[in-house]
């Protein structure tokens, strides 16, 4: 009984915590990379909720494109408000997620062939990103217009204090999605589907329509993220918001942090992102490199040996009869 | 206006004629990936990457070694073949029964390795071979001897490993495997050397296009990216592991790309092939020669 009490009371003991941090400590280079590492916690966590249930997804950086492109295009080019923009975007990133993935589950394009259509996605966002480029551009990269009136209704604020806020609202939102999928029953008809198509429909469930749900709602969540991350750093280009690079980027963190666990994408994004940094303050201009290559070497080793990430093996460990 | 319609119609050949000169390298790309997948039922994301380190094995050894490039061309082949079969045997060989998705992804691991280690050991600066062949000039059109010589090679290249598949005891091995992987064990063939062997085979294909895609192109880590992808959909379009959809799908992309690019940029002409293909997954998601259920 104890022990349960303290598992209901501990969440709230850790927001609180969270929440009341950034009023304690003040560091703003700190509280940067907080808030990075809680706007891609928040685009990892949104992979792994398609990605857990074996629906592989190469396209989500396209998806991330889309969210931080439109946003910032609306707001220099027609004055549409961030608020106004950034829904506007996510129903364009879900709109691109059914277009493609409708067609997927109807004809049945499953497993590699399914993360190589997506593939495809990332690659075409990427492209007309850097063909439309007296629009958007292109390759050199994007900056949305400073404000002349308001902070708030443009959403861009200096202080790093109300971006670590904002970032933690989004991150527990996302959380408590996964966890509202995690206890619905479309999670009990996503698991028969990926353990097989043809049982689940047998059974009686709507297998294009429940993989097409869960589809575009990473979607949305994805295309917020990207918008995010473009409100945040004022500066966006294809190659950190889009294309495939991106997307296994999303696919690696969630491995490593443990795609079965509502937590390891948390995981995944710390330890990318402090790896990245480590190895940034610590080599200089001379890590150019290295970290993508510890992470290949990471990835590599943490399939062959640990795929269930770190956080879904550690959680194994302590309580060896949980459910997966 | 006639004589515009016919500088037009030249242009149009030209590319056209460009299209098809691409679409032999692609083929062989395509070909290479194919035959992992075909035999090993594994796609390897990094097969540009491969190439990419081939097409730095060429520069070194021309321009650091003074080596000629016909004497290059061989020992680059050598090494990416010896580089695929190390791939298999680290990579591939121990998630054999791990879920396909595991395996994609490891290869996407080591996708980042290569671009990685390519960006430590060799920096980020384009370099190029430092060979320039003429321009071949024929009825008002252009084309670069490079593009020839690479279209031919590959030609040559696909010839050998069809002749190696058929004529000879491990290629017929490897066909057969392709075809049911659990009873070719129980006939006595070691499935682990014909895997080897596949790995180093698709390497040695890699290695073959790098040495002829270093003709056309400069060498940067991230050259793998500019057809990497398109590689994926040339094989997924001719269906995986279908060595004669892989072909035609070669050529048919590259003649979208080439006429694409010759309307307007080169980027529009990889975004209609890449929205080609995605159109033609829904219309054939077997690949193009598959027969539909």
């Amino acid at each position: 009984m104890s022990l349960v009490a303290f598992r209901q009371v501990v969440p709230w003991i850790v927001g609180a915590m969270l929440i009341a941090l950034p009023f304690v400590y003040r560091d703003p280079y700190h509280l940067h990379i907080l808030v990075l590492i809680l706007i891609w916690s928040f685009a990892y966590t949104s992979w792994s909720m398609m990605g857990r249930f074996g629906l592989v997804s190469l396209g989500h950086g396209g998806f991330m494109g889309v969210g931080a492109y439109v946003t910032a295009l609306l707001w220099n080019h027609l004055g549409v408000l961030p608020w106004i923009g950034i829904p506007i975007a996510m129903v364009c990133a879900g709109a691109l997620a059914l277009i493609v993935a409708y067609p997927c589950f109807r004809f049945r394009i499953t497993g590699h062939y399914f993360a190589l259509v997506t593939l495809a996605l990332s690659g075409i966002v990427l492209q007309i990103i850097t063909a439309t480029r007296d629009y958007t551009g292109g390759s050199l990269g994007y900056t949305p217009d400073r404000t002349k009136g308001s902070h708030l209704a443009a959403l861009q604020f200096d202080d790093k204090t109300t971006w670590y806020l904002i970032a933690l609202g989004v991150w527990g939102v996302g959380l408590l999605i996964w966890r509202w999928v995690d206890r619905s029953m479309d999670r009990y008809a996503l698991e028969a589907i990926s353990e097989d198509e043809d049982a689940a429909a047998a059974a009686g469930v709507n297998v294009t329509f429940e993989k097409l749900k869960i589809t575009v709602i990473s979607a949305l969540m994805t295309a917020l993220a990207g918008a995010l991350y473009c409100q945040y750093q004022m500066f966006i280009s294809p190659d950190t918001v889009s294309g495939i690079a991106v997307s296994l980027q999303m696919v690696f963190a969630v491995v490593v942090g443990g795609i079965y666990v509502a937590l390891g994408p948390t995981v995944g994004a710390i330890i990318t992102i402090m790896l990245a940094e480590g190895l940034r303050i610590g080599f200089g201009t001379k890590a150019v490199g290295y970290d993508n290559l510890v992470y290949g070497v990471l990835l590599v080793v943490f399939i062959i040996f640990l795929p269930k990430g770190i956080l879904g093996s550690l959680l194994e460990r302590i309580k060896p009869s949980s459910k997966r | 206006m006639g004589s515009f319609l016919e500088i037009f119609d030249i242009y149009l050949l030209e590319a056209m004629v460009n299209g098809i000169l691409l679409g032999g390298v692609l083929a062989l790309l395509a070909l290479g990936l194919n035959l992992i997948f075909g035999v090993i039922d594994v796609t390897w994301i990094c097969y540009a990457e491969l190439v990419m380190i081939g097409m730095y094995g060429m520069y070194y050894l021309v321009q650091y070694y003074g080596l000629s490039y016909y004497l290059a061309a061989p020992l680059t082949i050598l090494l990416v073949a010896a580089l695929g079969a190390l791939l298999h045997w680290l990579v591939i060989a121990p998630l054999l029964g791990a879920p396909p998705i595991n395996q994609l992804l490891a290869t996407g691991g080591v996708l980042f390795v290569l671009q990685s280690f390519a960006t430590v050991a060799f920096g980020i600066d384009f370099r190029n071979l430092g060979i320039r062949l003429p321009v071949l000039q024929f009825a008002d059109m252009h084309f670069s001897y490079s593009r020839l010589l690479s279209f031919g090679a590959a030609l040559v290249g696909m010839v050998v490993i069809y002749l190696f598949m058929t004529r000879t005891y491990t290629g017929t091995a490897i066909r057969a495997i392709a075809q049911d992987r659990q009873i070719m064990a129980l006939m006595g063939v070691d499935t682990k050397k014909i895997y080897l062997v596949t790995s180093a085979l698709g390497g040695a294909l890699a290695g073959l296009a790098a040495c002829l895609l270093v003709l056309q192109y400069d060498v940067h880590p991230f050259v793998g990216l500019s057809f990497g992808p398109i590689t994926f959909l040339i094989c997924v379009l001719g269906g995986l592991g279908n060595f004669v959809g892989g072909f035609v799908a070669a050529f048919l992309f590259a003649e979208i790309i080439s006429l694409g690019g010759l309307f307007s940029d080169l980027e529009w002409g990889y975004v209609l092939a890449f929205a080609f293909f995605i159109v033609m997954m829904f219309i054939r998601p077997g690949g193009l020669l598959a027969r539909r259920q």
